[in-house]
């Protein structure tokens, strides 16, 4: 059963983030929104402990929420998927439940 | 598919109310039908009908109200979190010796066990929060 996880806090600054990493499991997927939209970023602390995750998870990042910090979509790591909100409301539909580490 | 969507910060703490207006709004783009909203902790805020941000600022009571008014939505504030911040309906203010109340159009004030029901009826209950 697949699950989607929501994170809305900077892995640079809350530790929900590395919570979700921790308990995600294979096949589930990871979207950021808000502050959690840096951690799309590649070349920084955080984003090898994303690729790994991202070996068999899929992850995504809500496009505007990057955009909206003055950062653009070709800076992301490889493979992050940037989604609007009606992707966002896809993923609630395909993933069985959902889990929001606030 | 059904939807409940919870909310748990205040319109103008962070992102998040934003964050679930914009997502309500897709969600009944695509056809899909929201069960209840249901407003909790500073969440419940998001009811008050006396904030008046600056002209330029968005008023996301107003939003909720409207997008309530245009798909009859089921906004839900939580009761004890509205007491205490001091949001109430009409019945609610005379219960308490009030001389006024302040809830927006839409919305009304209920128990958490709307957010259970919510969570039961809905195929999907979505948190947004800080």
């Amino acid at each position: 059963m697949a699950m989607l996880h929501i994170v809305n806090k900077s892995p640079f600054e809350k530790v929900s983030f590395r919570s979700c990493l921790n308990h995600a499991r294979a096949g589930d997927s990871i979207l950021m929104i808000e502050d959690a939209a840096v951690g799309a970023l590649d070349g920084t602390s955080f984003s090898d402990k994303l690729k790994t995750a991202m070996a068999d998870k899929s992850v995504y990042v809500l496009g505007g929420d990057l955009t909206a910090r003055g950062l653009s979509e070709d800076r992301m790591i490889d493979g992050v998927k940037a989604i609007d909100y009606a992707g966002f409301v896809d993923l609630t539909v395909e993933n069985e439940t959902t889990q929001s580490w606030l | 598919m059904k939807f409940t969507i919870m909310i748990n910060e205040g319109p103008y703490q962070h992102q998040s109310s934003d964050s679930a207006l914009q997502f309500a709004r897709a969600v009944l783009a695509q056809g899909h039908e929201i069960f209840r909203v249901f407003f909790y902790h500073d969440g419940v805020n998001n009811g008050s009908r006396l904030s008046v941000p600056p002209a330029d600022d968005r008023l996301l009571q107003k939003e909720w109200s409207e997008l309530s008014k245009e798909h009859d939505l089921d906004l839900v504030l939580c009761i004890a979190a509205a007491q205490r911040r001091g949001i109430m309906d009409a019945s609610e203010a005379e219960r308490q010796g009030l001389d006024a109340n302040n809830i927006i159009e839409g919305f009304h004030i209920s128990g958490l066990g709307q957010l259970i029901e919510g969570g039961i009826q809905s195929d999907r209950t979505i948190v947004f929060g800080d």
